[in-house]
C-alpha cells in the first residue's frame, strides 16, 4: 500500500493499465509532455511513448469523437476533458455517437471509450471552472456515469472503467483532487494521507461500477451523495450528532438501487445531496426512485441540498455551495419531523 | 453618407420557373490538371483545388495524367455496382411511395463518388459513410435482402429495428454504422486512422459528408486532427450543390471551393469531376497511396449534383428548377462511363439493356426474399422486448426491471386483449 491523493491515483490507474493493456491510450489537451493541468498524467507520456500519451488539439469535440474512432478500430481510449465545464462541444458525439453505437448496430460496432473530466466548485474557478453536469449524462441511455469521493475508489473505478466494455464519463471531483475537503474553506487543507481511503496498492485492482457504498453507517437518516459533498456531509453528520447514514453512491448509472434504498428503508428518513444545480438535478433521479421504493417506509419528506439553481458564481461561492450548515438543516428537519 | 453594413445573402442562381444557371462551376478540360507524385508536399499542389480533375473527355475518351488505366472488365464491374445501385434506390423510393417503407433516401447522380472510391480502396480499409453512399455497399459485396430488410425493420433487420430506414452498418464489411447527426463520422474516420497508425497497420480510413455539412464543427476538428497527426485517412466532401433546399452559397461555397480549404489546413484538397468515375477513381488512388505511405490525409471535393429529392420527406420543385437536373454540366456518371465503354469497343446497347435487365430481376427477387421476412404492416416482426438489449454490454438492472415491465403489460394484453394496461411493475423491489 502506498498513500497516495486522488490525482496521484488517478495517474497510477492509467500508468497499471498502458502497462498491462496496449490497447490503452490517451489523449487530451496538454496531458502528453506537461502531464497535465492537474498533473494527472504526469511522466505517463515520457514512460509509455507519444504514441500511447497524445496531446491534443484544443477541441473537445474532435477529442471525443477521434477517441470514439479509435475504440472502434480496437484500442481503449482514455481521454481527457480538461475542465467539466468545457465537454459541451463534444455533448453530440458523446450522445449521439459514443452512447448509441452498440444499440443503433444492434452490436455490431461499440466504442470502449473512458472519459475523465474534473468537475465541482471550491477552487475560486466561477462558472466556467466549477460545474457538476453529471445529470446531463446520466440522462444518456447508454453511456455509465462515475463519481468517486476518494483516492482509494477513484483509481478502482477508473480501472473498472477502462477494462469495461462500455463507454463511462468519469467525473473527478478537484476540490478532492489533494485532499477530503469539508466544506469549510476557512480550515487548513487536509492532505489524503491522514484519511483511511488515502491508501491506495500500487498496483492492479478495481472497485466494481454500479454498486453504492454505505461510508458511514447511521439509524435516523440515509444522506445520499457522491464526489465532494461525501465529506460535506460526513463533517455536517458530526456537527449535529445525527446518527445519519451516509451512502456513497459512486456511480449515477447504473445506480445502485438496492444498497440506497437497503439504507432508507432502515432509517425511514433521507436527504440527498449534491454539489449540482437543484432543479433537474440528478437528485431529482434519487428522491424518485427513493420514493417509489421506500415510500411506506418514509417517516419525513426527501429533501434536497443542491446548488442554488443560479450559473456558479465567482465571489458567492460559499454562499452557494452547498456546505455543512445546509446539510445540518435538512437534517435536522427530516430528523425532527413527526 | 453614414456607412452602415449590410448582410450578403446567398442566392441560388436560379429558383422555380427560371432557366437553370451552373455558369459558378468551374470546370477544367479533361487531362489538363497535372497529377504530382503522391509523396509531394500539400504546399506544392495548391492548384488541385481550384482546378478539377477530369478524365473523360468529350468525345468519351480516357486522357491525361489522370487516367487510371483501367482493365475493360473492371470498368464493366463499375459500370454495373453504380447500374445497380440506382435501380436498387429507383425501386426503393417507389416502395416508399407505396407506403411500405416509410423513408428513403436515393444517390441517384451521385453513383460515382461512392463506386469509384470504393473499388480503389482494399476490403480492409474502413469506410465511414454519410446516407448517400449506398453505392459503397454494392461495391463490398452486400446482399440486398439485407439492405431492404433494414429499411423493412423487419425479423432479418441488421438493427433490430431500431434506425429508420438506410441507417446501415456492416461490421465485417468494414462499413461504419451511418448516422443521422451529419458529419459526426468525420473526425471518427481520423480516429480510426489514428488508431490503425499507432498500431503500425497499413490499413486507411475514409469518411464522406456532404458539402452542407462540412459547416459542422465535426469537419473542422476533422480536419485539424488528420493534418496535425498527418492521419492515413480520405475526407470526401460530396459537393452535390443542395443540402435540402440551401444550396451550396450556405456552405460557404460561393467565394472559393471546398476542396481549398485542404490547403488551410496544410493538406491536399483535390477538386475532382465526381461524375467521371475514372476521374474519381484515380483521386482516392492517389490518395490511398499517399496515407499507406505515411503522406497523411488528403481532402477530396466531388462536384457532383444531387438529382433527385434530399429524401422521400423532400420537394426539390418548392425551391429549385424542376428540371435543373437535365443543365448539369457534368452529366450523369453512369452514362459517361457507358460511353466510354461503348467508344473502347466493350460495351454496347444492347449488352447495357441486357444488364439493366438483368439487374432490376435481381432487385425483384432481392425484395421478394426481404419481404419475406416481415415488412411493417404484415408477417413477422421483431420481438419489442430486444429493445432493451445492446444499450450496454450486459444489461443493468433498471433495464431488466423495464423489460420485464414491457413482458408483463404484452403477456397481459396478449391474455385478455384488454385496452386497459397492466399493473406498473415500477415500485417492485
Amino acid at each position: 500500500m502506498a498513500r497516495m491523493n486522488m490525482v496521484q491515483a488517478l495517474n497510477s490507474a492509467m500508468d497499471v493499465m498502458l502497462e498491462r493493456d496496449p490497447r490503452v491510450v490517451i489523449l487530451g489537451e496538454d496531458v502528453g509532455y506537461f502531464g497535465g493541468v492537474f498533473r494527472a498524467t504526469d511522466g505517463l507520456q515520457r514512460k509509455h511513448g507519444e504514441h500511447r500519451v497524445l496531446d491534443t488539439p484544443i477541441a473537445e469535440g474532435g477529442i471525443i469523437a477521434t477517441a470514439i474512432g479509435m475504440g472502434v478500430n480496437g484500442l481503449k481510449p482514455v481521454a481527457e476533458i480538461q475542465f467539466a465545464d468545457y465537454i459541451y462541444p463534444g455533448y453530440d458525439q458523446v450522445v449521439s455517437e459514443l452512447a448509441r453505437l452498440r444499440y443503433r448496430s444492434a452490436g455490431d460496432f461499440a466504442a470502449p471509450v473512458t472519459i475523465r473530466t474534473p468537475c465541482g466548485g471550491g477552487i475560486r474557478g466561477g462558472q466556467t471552472h466549477s460545474q457538476s453536469p453529471e445529470a446531463v449524462f446520466t440522462h444518456v441511455c447508454g453511456v455509465k456515469v462515475v463519481m468517486p469521493s476518494n483516492p482509494y475508489d477513484a483509481k478502482g473505478l477508473l480501472i473498472a472503467s477502462i477494462e469495461g466494455e462500455d463507454p463511462v464519463v468519469f467525473f473527478e471531483p478537484k476540490r478532492l483532487y489533494n485532499g477530503p475537503f469539508d466544506g469549510d474553506p476557512h480550515k487548513p487543507a487536509v492532505p489524503w494521507s491522514a484519511h483511511p481511503r488515502g491508501e491506495v496498492p500500487e498496483g492492479h485492482y478495481t472497485v466494481p461500477l454500479g454498486r453504492a457504498e454505505v461510508v458511514r453507517p447511521g439509524k435516523h437518516v440515509s444522506v445520499l451523495t457522491y464526489g465532494t459533498m461525501v465529506h460535506v456531509a460526513e463533517a455536517a453528520v458530526r456537527a449535529t450528532g445525527i446518527d445519519a447514514e451516509i451512502v456513497d453512491v459512486r456511480t449515477m448509472a447504473p445506480l445502485d438501487v438496492d444498497t440506497l434504498c437497503t439504507s432508507v428503508c432502515k432509517t425511514g428518513r433521507c436527504v440527498v445531496v449534491h454539489e449540482a444545480t437543484r432543479f433537474s438535478g440528478y437528485g431529482a433521479e434519487l428522491v424518485a426512485t427513493v420514493q417509489e421504493h421506500c415510500f411506506w417506509n418514509l417517516e419525513a419528506p426527501v429533501l434536497r441540498v443542491a446548488g442554488w439553481d443560479t450559473p456558479y458564481p465567482h465571489a458567492f461561492e460559499w454562499d452557494y455551495f452547498p456546505g455543512q450548515a445546509r446539510i445540518a438543516a435538512a437534517l435536522k428537519q427530516v430528523t425532527e419531523a413527526a | 453618407m453614414t456607412p452602415r453594413s449590410r448582410l450578403h445573402v446567398p442566392h441560388p442562381p436560379a429558383r422555380p420557373g427560371q432557366d437553370p444557371d451552373f455558369s459558378y462551376v468551374r470546370i477544367s478540360p479533361a487531362g489538363t490538371v497535372i497529377r504530382p507524385d503522391v509523396t509531394a508536399s500539400a504546399r506544392d499542389m495548391e492548384n488541385l483545388s481550384l482546378e478539377m480533375v477530369r478524365v473523360l473527355g468529350e468525345d468519351h475518351r480516357a486522357v491525361g495524367p489522370w487516367n487510371p488505366h483501367l482493365e475493360p472488365e473492371e470498368l464493366q464491374v463499375g459500370l454495373r455496382h453504380m447500374l445497380l445501385t440506382r435501380l436498387f434506390d429507383d425501386r426503393m423510393q417507389k416502395i416508399q411511395r407505396q407506403g411500405r417503407i416509410s423513408f428513403y433516401i436515393k444517390s441517384t447522380g451521385e453513383e460515382a463518388v461512392a463506386v469509384a472510391a470504393g473499388m480503389a480502396l482494399q476490403p480492409t480499409d474502413m469506410l465511414f459513410p454519410s446516407y448517400r453512399q449506398q453505392g459503397l455497399q454494392v461495391v463490398r459485396g452486400r446482399n440486398l435482402v439485407d439492405l431492404m430488410c433494414q429499411c423493412l425493420s423487419n425479423t432479418h433487420d441488421m438493427c433490430k429495428g431500431r434506425q429508420m430506414p438506410i441507417m446501415y452498418h456492416w461490421g465485417s464489411g468494414n462499413i461504419f454504422t451511418i448516422s443521422g447527426n451529419l458529419a459526426t463520422q468525420f473526425p471518427q474516420a481520423v480516429g480510426w486512422a489514428m488508431a490503425a497508425a499507432i498500431k503500425g497497420e497499413d490499413r486507411i480510413a475514409a469518411s464522406w459528408l456532404g458539402e452542407g455539412s462540412s459547416a459542422e464543427a465535426d469537419f473542422h476538428y476533422a480536419m485539424t486532427f488528420a493534418a496535425v497527426y498527418q492521419a492515413p485517412v480520405i475526407l470526401n466532401l460530396v459537393n452535390n450543390q443542395w443540402a435540402i433546399s440551401t444550396f451550396q452559397g450556405f456552405a460557404g461555397g460561393e467565394h472559393q471551393t471546398f476542396a481549398q480549404r485542404g490547403p488551410g489546413y496544410g493538406i491536399p484538397g483535390i477538386r475532382v469531376d465526381g461524375n467521371d468515375f475514372l476521374a474519381v477513381y484515380a483521386v482516392t488512388q492517389w490518395a490511398a497511396q499517399r496515407a499507406r505511405h505515411s503522406g497523411g490525409p488528403t481532402l477530396i471535393e466531388l462536384v457532383t449534383y444531387r438529382a433527385g429529392a434530399h429524401s422521400t420527406s423532400d420537394d426539390p420543385s418548392k425551391y429549385r428548377p424542376k428540371e435543373e437536373w437535365r443543365a448539369w454540366p457534368l452529366g450523369d456518371p453512369i452514362t459517361r462511363l457507358k460511353q466510354h465503354l461503348i467508344a473502347l469497343g466493350e460495351w454496347s446497347e444492347e449488352r447495357h439493356t441486357r444488364l439493366e435487365k438483368e439487374l432490376e430481376a435481381h432487385v425483384s427477387a432481392s425484395w421478394k426474399e426481404a419481404e419475406s421476412h416481415g415488412t411493417l404492416t404484415s408477417g413477422p416482426t421483431l420481438d419489442p422486448l430486444t429493445m432493451f438489449e445492446d444499450v450496454f454490454r450486459e444489461m443493468p438492472p433498471n433495464l431488466k426491471a423495464q423489460q420485464q415491465e414491457l413482458r408483463e403489460l404484452r403477456e397481459a394484453q396478449g391474455e385478455t386483449r384488454s385496452t386497459e394496461p397492466a399493473p406498473s411493475a415500477a415500485g417492485k423491489r
